[in-house]
């Protein structure tokens, strides 16, 4: 079925929930509106509401709610509107959703999705752009998933869905219209933590994810007509990290470019720098660059530009490692 | 119905006994005379681990511990209503609840002496670990209860905090997302008087706690904490409102905190002696053992089987605890998820290595 993201995303949740009564979903406006991007259209029609819950406007509570739900037995999917209000649950994420399973050892677990549009690029208002995705990286006991494409969306949502432990989903809302693709009709899973090759090449690595893969894709294609083949990873797992399909690309191509749009000082590019020199070291051309958002806060529409990384920056970091 | 005679607004308290444990209520509780017993054995055992967890800490053998003292009454009478389908979701001053429902000493004492093993429910009990961070547990509870009410399963979700709790965020959110959904919740607040060194003035400016419930759309009443018939009698309630369908109710057990919020605490800093020792009257143990003398169902000898009875106990889950083997390397990494991550793998590998050769 030709699908873009969102249309991707709605058929998971729909193909779930009939598969596995369990399936409940909650959250801001997600019923009789469908969410205020029509992830969730049609599914207060088809599955009542009892299974999808319009809540109060309170995020912690969302949150909160969905790991009685989880501990009871249920499979809670909550939608946090954006991200940029996601951190009044912050507390329920970082101090329950992450380590219920280690402080019961195992007795009770949280198997939760908790989606939320991110990131910049759609000239929104302020507080609906920035991608503090490393902040939910650096918790244990979080699984930490971006998608690049329709396909991947549908896959990882399903997976996500199924997964015993809970899962941050982050849906870069500039991609949620922007790329149509013919993707399965039937239920399918995309694998957690594994990174995918978008691209096999020899000269760089190019790793992203999320809203920067298009990105990446466009740099590589103006490169390869100066001749630099690039190879592009899309981690799709942030966090734990599939570091084993980074280190063999680096090995393989003795560069590494990763591009962000969160804020450089202690984004993930500085995780996967590391990782690279305590892992592919010998193996390096030239050193490790990050390409990313500046340590700014996020410029309303008008000086956005200013902030979001375009192909051409990532094209110069290409030339930069190539002539190092 | 008790919520309809003591409502919060017009300053309603229910108390069944006096401090003399004399009934001066027409709401005395019917129960028979084994529960009125267990009731008074499990307050017995609640006080007397209460203080063995004291001296162990004082020894070294135990944490940082919240202690009990003086919510003997309202730890029990919220819990001896709950029944072995519903959930239970304590804060971390809570003794008395877990060992009502029966959760093993053991594992209590082993949680307060530092091992997560202690936390590892058992399988037949619906009880969540204790949580620290304050208010944080009252939401799970009403996902809990909406939970039920997906799968039209009739029970009942306790969920108990502080006074200090209706202060955070997460009670608000809580309350109303059950007044919303109509949950099958019973919230008890035990208030205190003290959240550390904030006195019950300083969290809110509303008469009651109970009159909190009148804003989220259901019924609060206020109890004498010291009372355990009093809070018996109003949790059963709702717990029996909750099970029925007409959802969720707050109440908010007047006590106070008898010891020191922590050990690491010293409350003669910011209270009175003066005020201690007027609670000190009010004795939820005292009142309750001279309503079962006058009933009849005490005497000296009843009172040394109970006291043997849970001074054994309490010896016998120290023993459990301290048996227990230290948790091992790989106890710290395999419940992070739940497979092992090739990073959990590889970090558990280099700390067994730094053991091996005698590094930390």
């Amino acid at each position: 079925m030709i699908s873009n993201m969102v249309q991707a995303l709605n058929q998971a949740l729909s193909q779930e929930m009939e598969r596995d009564p369990r399936v409940v979903i909650l959250g801001e406006d997600i019923g009789v509106d469908g969410g205020v991007f029509r992830v969730t259209e049609g599914l207060l029609q088809k599955f009542g509401s009892r299974r999808v819950m319009d809540t109060p406007l309170a995020e912690s509570g969302i949150v909160g709610a969905a790991i009685g739900m989880a501990a009871f037995g249920l499979r809670p999917v909550a939608e946090i509107q954006f991200m940029g209000f996601i951190y009044p649950a912050f507390n329920q994420i970082i101090s329950h959703v992450a380590r219920l399973r280690n402080r019961t050892r195992g007795r009770f677990t949280v198997p939760m999705v908790i989606r939320t549009p991110y990131g910049a690029g759609v000239k929104a208002l302020e507080h609906h752009s920035e991608s503090t995705e490393a902040l939910f990286c650096q918790i244990p006991g979080l699984t930490v998933v971006v998608p690049s494409t329709p396909y991947e969306a549908k896959g990882l949502l399903t997976a996500a869905i199924r997964s015993d432990d809970p899962v941050v989903y982050l849906e870069p809302s500039r991609l949620y219209r922007a790329e149509k693709q013919d993707i399965p009709d039937e239920p399918y899973e995309v694998p957690l933590r594994e990174a995918r090759i978008v691209k096999a090449g020899k000269d760089v690595t190019l790793v992203a994810w999320g809203a920067m893969v298009p990105v990446v894709l466009k740099a590589s294609e103006i490169a390869e007509k100066t001749g630099v083949s690039s190879e592009i990873l899309d981690l799709r797992t942030l966090s734990p990290l599939d570091t084993d399909t980074v280190i063999k690309s680096v090995k393989k191509t003795g560069r590494a470019l990763i591009v962000h749009e969160a804020p450089k000082s202690c984004g993930l590019g500085a995780e996967l720098a590391a990782q690279i020199n305590e892992n592919a070291l010998l193996s390096l051309e030239a050193p490790v660059l990050r390409i990313a958002g500046q340590d700014i806060t996020v410029p309303l529409p008008k000086a956005e530009d200013f902030y979001y990384v375009g192909p051409e920056r990532v094209v110069k970091g290409i030339r930069q490692l190539m002539e190092f | 119905m008790l919520i309809e005679k003591f409502d919060p607004l017009k300053g309603g308290l229910l108390q069944i006994l006096d401090e003399e444990g004399r009934v001066k209520s027409e709401f005395e509780p019917e129960l028979a005379e084994e529960d009125l017993k267990k009731i008074y054995s499990l307050m017995v055992l609640t006080r007397a681990a209460d203080q063995k967890a004291l001296k162990l800490q004082r020894q070294g053998r135990l944490g940082t511990y919240a202690p009990s003292l003086g919510h003997e009454a309202c730890q029990v009478g919220t819990a001896f209503p709950i029944q072995k389908e519903d959930w239970v979701f304590p804060y971390f001053r809570d003794l008395g609840m877990y060992l009502t429902v029966g959760y093993p000493l053991a594992d209590y004492f082993l949680y307060w002496m530092g091992n997560e093993a202690g936390m590892r429910t058992p399988d037949d009990l619906n009880i969540f670990p204790l949580a620290i961070p304050v208010a944080s547990q009252i939401p799970h509870s009403v996902g809990a209860a909406m939970a039920a009410d997906i799968q039209k399963k009739n029970i009942a979700v306790v969920c108990t905090f502080g006074d200090g709790a209706t202060s955070e965020g997460d009670f608000h959110e809580a309350l109303n997302f059950a007044g919303v959904f109509r949950t099958p919740n019973v919230f008890i607040c035990y208030n205190n008087q003290w959240a550390i060194s904030t006195p019950r003035s300083r969290q809110t400016a509303a008469r009651t706690i109970a009159q909190k419930a009148v804003a989220y759309g259901f019924p609060g009443m206020a109890v004498d904490g010291n009372d355990v018939l009093a809070v018996y009698a109003s949790s059963k309630e709702a717990f029996d409102r909750a099970r029925a369908g007409q959802g969720p109710t707050l109440i908010e057990a007047v006590t106070y905190r008898m010891g020191h919020h922590t050990t690491s605490d010293d409350a003669s800093k910011y209270r009175l002696e003066a005020e201690v020792k007027e609670w000190e009257k009010k004795d939820p143990l005292s009142r309750f053992r001279a309503y079962l003398k006058n009933k009849g169902l005490w005497d000296e000898d009843f009172e040394k089987a109970v006291q043997e009875k849970a001074a054994e106990a309490v010896e016998k889950a120290v023993a459990v605890a301290e048996g227990i083997p230290l948790p091992s390397p790989e106890d710290i990494f395999r419940h992070t998820y739940k497979e092992m991550t090739p990073q959990l793998n590889q970090q558990l590998d280099d700390l067994a290595g730094a053991l091996k050769e005698g590094r930390k």
